[in-house]
């Protein structure tokens, strides 16, 4: 595994992915600057931490979308290269193009910041062969904007294409209204590009890898990226 | 010559924002306001050219940075 972690002014999760990252592979991911123009030769993951990229100005994500290395990571994209985008990075890559849809302001416009239910909706991603389809997962998320919504065309298709990655559910993983924290449509916590290379989601599997926290639910989204690549 | 851009969420779009200030101004006592959106305003010197030119470079603003255009519409006054 080649990955390159993003750096944006007012990323903050940076130092958390790369630690799950090379726990989960061995090998040390390289931080990379938003002013830069590509990526390490050879990087064959590329992640977008969460954070504040510049301060949520304008819209969560929007200037970060805009910034130099997103070219390179378009390039990336394009030749079938994996991306994993994680909060603020899950809404850089809806306002890059790269993921359909947008993260608006939580429908209680509350910050959550606590753990929450996932179901994971398929094992045939390379971001979930290690996961069963149908686990529930419990990690973590923090965030103001988490609120998924996309046109009903758009809604449509990715469902219809099971894009859908991971919903918000409760223990026993039924996606009920009160487990949809923050009122996304349809409980989407996660969704993957047409081709299944890019994910973005809003909760946090890189705080769940290490047994010191009392967690490892999120540590099998890291091996699974660890192992595609290590089999590609 | 300076472009005044509004950006505002498309028809059907929640916006948990207007619906705050909504409710804050029915507890004020302030009667005769139905729905209440809550949108942006950006006001752009613009340099030296035509009007058409300017027109042309707000819109590619709007299209590229100030809007997201799967929730908002945005409006371009040229004054």
């Amino acid at each position: 595994m080649k990955a390159a972690v993003l750096v944006f002014p007012g990323s903050n999760r940076e130092r958390d992915i790369a630690y799950a990252l090379e726990l989960t592979s061995g090998v040390k991911p390289t931080l990379v600057w938003h002013a830069d123009s590509e990526l390490p030769a050879g990087t064959d993951l590329v992640v977008l931490p969460g954070g504040f990229s510049y301060g949520d100005y304008l819209r969560c994500g929007a200037i970060a979308a805009r910034a130099t290395i997103m070219d390179a990571v378009r390039r990336h994209a394009a030749r079938g290269g994996l991306v994993l985008g994680v909060c603020n990075g899950f809404q850089i890559l809806c306002e890059a193009g790269l993921l359909p849809g947008v993260l608006m302001r939580n429908a209680q416009l509350k910050f959550i910041a606590r753990n929450v239910h996932l179901r994971v909706e398929s094992s045939s991603t390379p971001f979930t062969r290690r996961y069963n389809a149908g686990a529930v997962i419990e990690v973590p998320v923090a965030h103001g904007e988490g609120n998924f919504i996309a046109d009903a065309e758009t809604l449509r298709r990715i469902e219809d294409e099971g894009r859908v990655l991971f919903r918000y559910c409760d223990a026993s993983g039924a996606v009920t209204p009160a487990a949809n924290i923050n009122g996304a449509t349809n409980a989407i916590a996660g969704i993957v590009s047409e081709n299944r290379r890019v994910l973005g989601m809003m909760p946090h599997p890189e705080n769940h890898v290490d047994p010191a926290i009392g967690s490892t639910d999120g540590r099998a989204l890291f091996e699974s990226l660890a192992e595609a690549l290590q089999t590609a | 010559m300076k472009a005044r851009v509004t950006v505002t969420l498309k028809t059907g779009v929640l916006d948990p924002q207007g619906k705050a200030i909504e409710g804050a101004l029915k507890s004020l006592g302030i009667d005769g306001i139905g729905a209440v959106l809550q949108g942006k305003v950006f006001d752009l010197e613009i340099g030296d050219m035509d009007k058409a030119a300017a027109e042309a470079a707000v819109k590619a603003a709007c299209e590229k940075l100030l809007a997201n255009t799967v929730v908002e519409n945005y409006r371009i006054e040229l004054v």
